[in-house]
């Protein structure tokens, strides 16, 4: 009896091992994310040129204001965002979708091309934007180049043209974005139990209805980590257009914005800080949806 | 350090199913490390020079942003020349220029270098007023009688004293083929009528007829400033930067008004490319003429193209002719930190005579030396005229993003000039309200 009960007592080390071990990540995240994170709610409500603590001075809703009101590039990035958000939905995730199943299949070279889509996903943002300026230059652009267009006046400057450089960016984004949702995708579909495409076929089914009836289904689990992925690449996005422009010129996104008003010579920490706060606050919707789904739902299992 | 926070806010947002402990751990590192990064950068480009700040040890920790590659020689040739002749040891500190500017609030608050490289005008100004410079009376005690009465009160803070030492500056003008103008039979424009005549000659001739370029935002603020100036006067200008002068009013729109007829002669193209590209495109008689600083001809790395290029000043318009010019000045600062070392002064003053300004300009032959007394007997016929333009010009003035609040150039007139270039549109009525919410915040 005794000996037991020395097992499931904790011994004095073992209590403070562990309350080091839950107290330890638990400072870094306040000192790292929450406190610095109430701290910008905090600042986005004053006027502060960042240089001197004493100048700090209530602002109340001005930078809000300022923002919404007098800020010509806010509603732009707001647009962007959301196109972002549709075209990644529309176009992006449902490649990556199609890659996944085609690589699913019993062909030859599988990994190979697992590899090459997969790349994009891992190399830096630099040479991300290196990369696309080999397609897109106006001059010397394989792009125009294919089109006849290089070096004519009728050339398109698909970097430079407000008009398309959204789209050209959006190209690039799903080019890496493609990659990561494929190799979701190809770790959900070997999960999958054979059995059930087996019972879907012996029911009669073919290839497509075994897909969207039976397999897709099945991957719930990983279709939500997908849904909230996407928003949020969506809402983070910002490595490609800062690498094009620097996130001006038909290229706003909220991300870029905050990045410019917190950062360098422009600083007004107010604004950025009010920016920051916009952005925390549309990020935590899918957030919220996500935990309450995973959390909710193993809260009911237990 | 507001930067970092989003960035690490960025990090939380990925979905944590997705990520096995040591993902998570990789991240939660990124993000501390992230979050050092001020502080790091900060100690890698000055704390860690051995000795800065001391006074006795004969050492000066030197933060330079030049780090192209001739500007970087002509500063070691500066270096060494000092060196040798004080006994002194220089640690240069080289960080890239677009991150040494974008570094230089968390840089002067943490620990910077003795000394640094840096601008004249409201851009020095302001950190004068927040205390982060040391005043430099006492070198300028040394080397007044150098400098021009116009450099000297551009190296002066907003309490009188003095805090910048300059070393060069340069020009801002129409540049242009002398061999292609005279093969077309084009003569310099004298009035902004005749620049539009000649422009439409060029453009019926099937050349673009004037070189643009603002994918990076700040070039156009030079048409800009010139524009300004012509029409309103170099004082308008000065006022209007500093917001003194409101941006809601007939003379601001007069100055769009008037840009608007040049913008059909403009390179279409600007938004897309960078001076670099607008510069190659001069050098090879695509352009007729592109309105930039003297720095262009650092492109020209072809001798022959180089001796072919000339300049003219911006045409006058109304008000006072061609009196005021663009010529913006570099050069260096003491930190409050280097305030103490007496060593870092002597650098200063020692930058400040014609001997040191020749050594740089051995190195790097774009920029005009500011020091009365260097060796002009290397002067191109270019160099000369350059720096006639700036002897003879009754105004001096900075470039927009230096005469200005930096978060009125940066994050509004950058935008707001790059959508006028796109329709010709402008509101100046939010541009008021923009400066007047940004001024007000600092």
């Amino acid at each position: 009896m005794p000996r037991t009960r020395k097992v499931r007592r904790l011994s004095t080390r073992d209590k403070v091992i562990l309350a080091v071990m839950v107290a330890v990540p638990t400072l870094i995240e306040l000192a790292f994310v929450w406190l610095p994170t109430l701290f910008s709610i905090g600042l986005s409500f004053t006027r502060w040129s960042g240089l001197d603590l004493t100048d700090i001075r209530a602002a109340g809703t001005d930078n809000y204001k300022f923002v919404s009101q007098d800020y010509p590039p806010f509603w732009p990035a707001v647009q962007h965002n959301i196109l972002w958000l549709v075209f990644l939905a529309l176009i992006a995730t449902p490649l990556g979708l199609l890659l996944a199943v085609l690589l699913d299949q019993k062909i030859r070279g599988s990994r190979i091309y697992q590899s090459i889509f997969f790349v994009p996903v891992m190399l830096s943002l630099a040479l991300v934007g290196v990369i696309w300026q080999l397609f897109y230059q106006r001059d010397n652009g394989l792009l125009n180049f294919l089109l006849g267009t290089a070096g004519t006046p009728a050339a398109v400057d698909w970097f430079g043209d407000s008009n398309v450089n959204i789209w050209a960016a959006l190209i690039a984004a799903t080019w890496r974005h493609a990659g990561y949702v494929m190799l979701l995708y190809l770790a959900g579909l070997k999960g999958v139990d054979p059995a059930l495409k087996e019972a879907a076929a012996l029911d009669g089914a073919n290839a497509a209805q075994t897909f969207f009836r039976v397999v897709f289904p099945a991957m719930r689990p990983i279709n939500i980590v997908i849904v909230v992925i996407t928003i949020i690449e969506s809402l983070r996005a910002f490595d490609i257009v800062y690498v094009i422009n620097r996130g001006t010129n038909g290229l706003e996104l909220i991300s870029a914005l905050v990045i410019q008003n917190l950062v360098g010579e422009g600083q007004v920490i107010g604004v950025g800080s009010a920016l920051a706060t916009i952005l925390l606050v549309i990020s935590l919707v899918p957030i919220t949806f996500y935990l309450s789904r995973t959390f909710g739902k193993e809260a009911k299992e237990s | 350090m507001n930067t970092q926070r989003s960035g690490s806010s960025a990090q939380i947002t990925l979905p944590p199913s997705l990520m096995n402990r040591r993902a998570l751990l990789k991240t939660l590192g990124v993000g501390a490390v992230g979050l050092a990064g001020v502080p790091l950068l900060s100690a890698c480009t000055g704390g860690s020079a051995p000795g800065g700040g001391s006074s006795g040890s004969k050492t000066v920790s030197f933060g330079s942003s030049a780090s192209d590659d001739v500007p970087k020689r002509a500063y070691q040739a500066v270096v060494d020349a000092f060196q040798k002749k004080s006994g002194a040891t220089v640690t240069t500190n080289v960080v890239p220029h677009n991150d040494f500017q974008n570094k230089i609030n968390s840089y002067l608050q943490g620990s910077p270098d003795d000394t640094f490289t840096w601008f004249a005008g409201y851009r020095m100004q302001y950190y004068a007023g927040k205390g982060l410079l040391a005043p430099i009376d006492d070198v300028w005690e040394k080397i007044g009688a150098n400098y021009s009465d116009a450099l000297k009160k551009a190296s002066t803070g907003p309490d009188g004293k003095m805090y910048f030492v300059p070393n060069y500056n340069y020009p801002w003008g129409f540049f242009y083929r002398k061999s292609f103008w005279a093969e077309k039979g084009y003569a310099v424009p004298k009035t902004f009528d005749e620049l539009k005549t000649l422009a439409a000659k060029m453009k019926a001739d099937g050349i673009i007829p004037i070189g643009f370029a603002d994918k990076d935002g700040w070039p156009a603020m030079g048409t800009f400033d010139y524009m300004n100036m012509r029409l309103n006067g170099y004082q308008f200008h000065v006022d209007l930067c500093a917001h003194k002068e409101s941006w809601n009013q007939p003379k601001v729109q007069s100055v769009f008004d008037t840009w608007k007829a040049l913008l059909p002669y403009q390179d279409p193209a600007a938004l897309g490319q960078t001076w670099q590209d607008a510069a190659k495109l001069l050098g090879d008689k695509k352009t007729g003429m592109y309105l930039l600083g003297s720095f262009v001809t650092q492109q020209f790395t072809d001798a022959a193209v180089l001796a072919d290029i000339d300049f003219f000043p911006f045409p006058e318009i109304a008000v006072e002719g061609q009196d005021a010019i663009e010529a913006p000045i570099d050069g260096l600062l003491l930190s409050k930190k280097g305030g103490q070392n007496q060593t870092a002064k002597d650098f200063l003053a020692f930058l400040g005579t014609p001997e040191a300004q020749n050594a740089y300009y051995a190195v790097d032959s774009s920029n005009i030396a500011t020091a009365k007394g260097g060796d002009t007997s290397k002067f191109t016929p270019l160099n000369k005229k350059c720096a006639d333009a700036i002897s003879n010009a009754k105004h001096i003035s900075q470039f927009f993003d230096r005469d200005a609040l930096p978060a009125m150039a940066n994050n509004v007139m950058i935008p707001a000039l790059q959508a006028f270039i796109k329709d010709g549109s402008v509101d100046i009525k939010n541009l008021e309200s923009q400066a007047a919410a940004l001024y007000a915040a600092q």
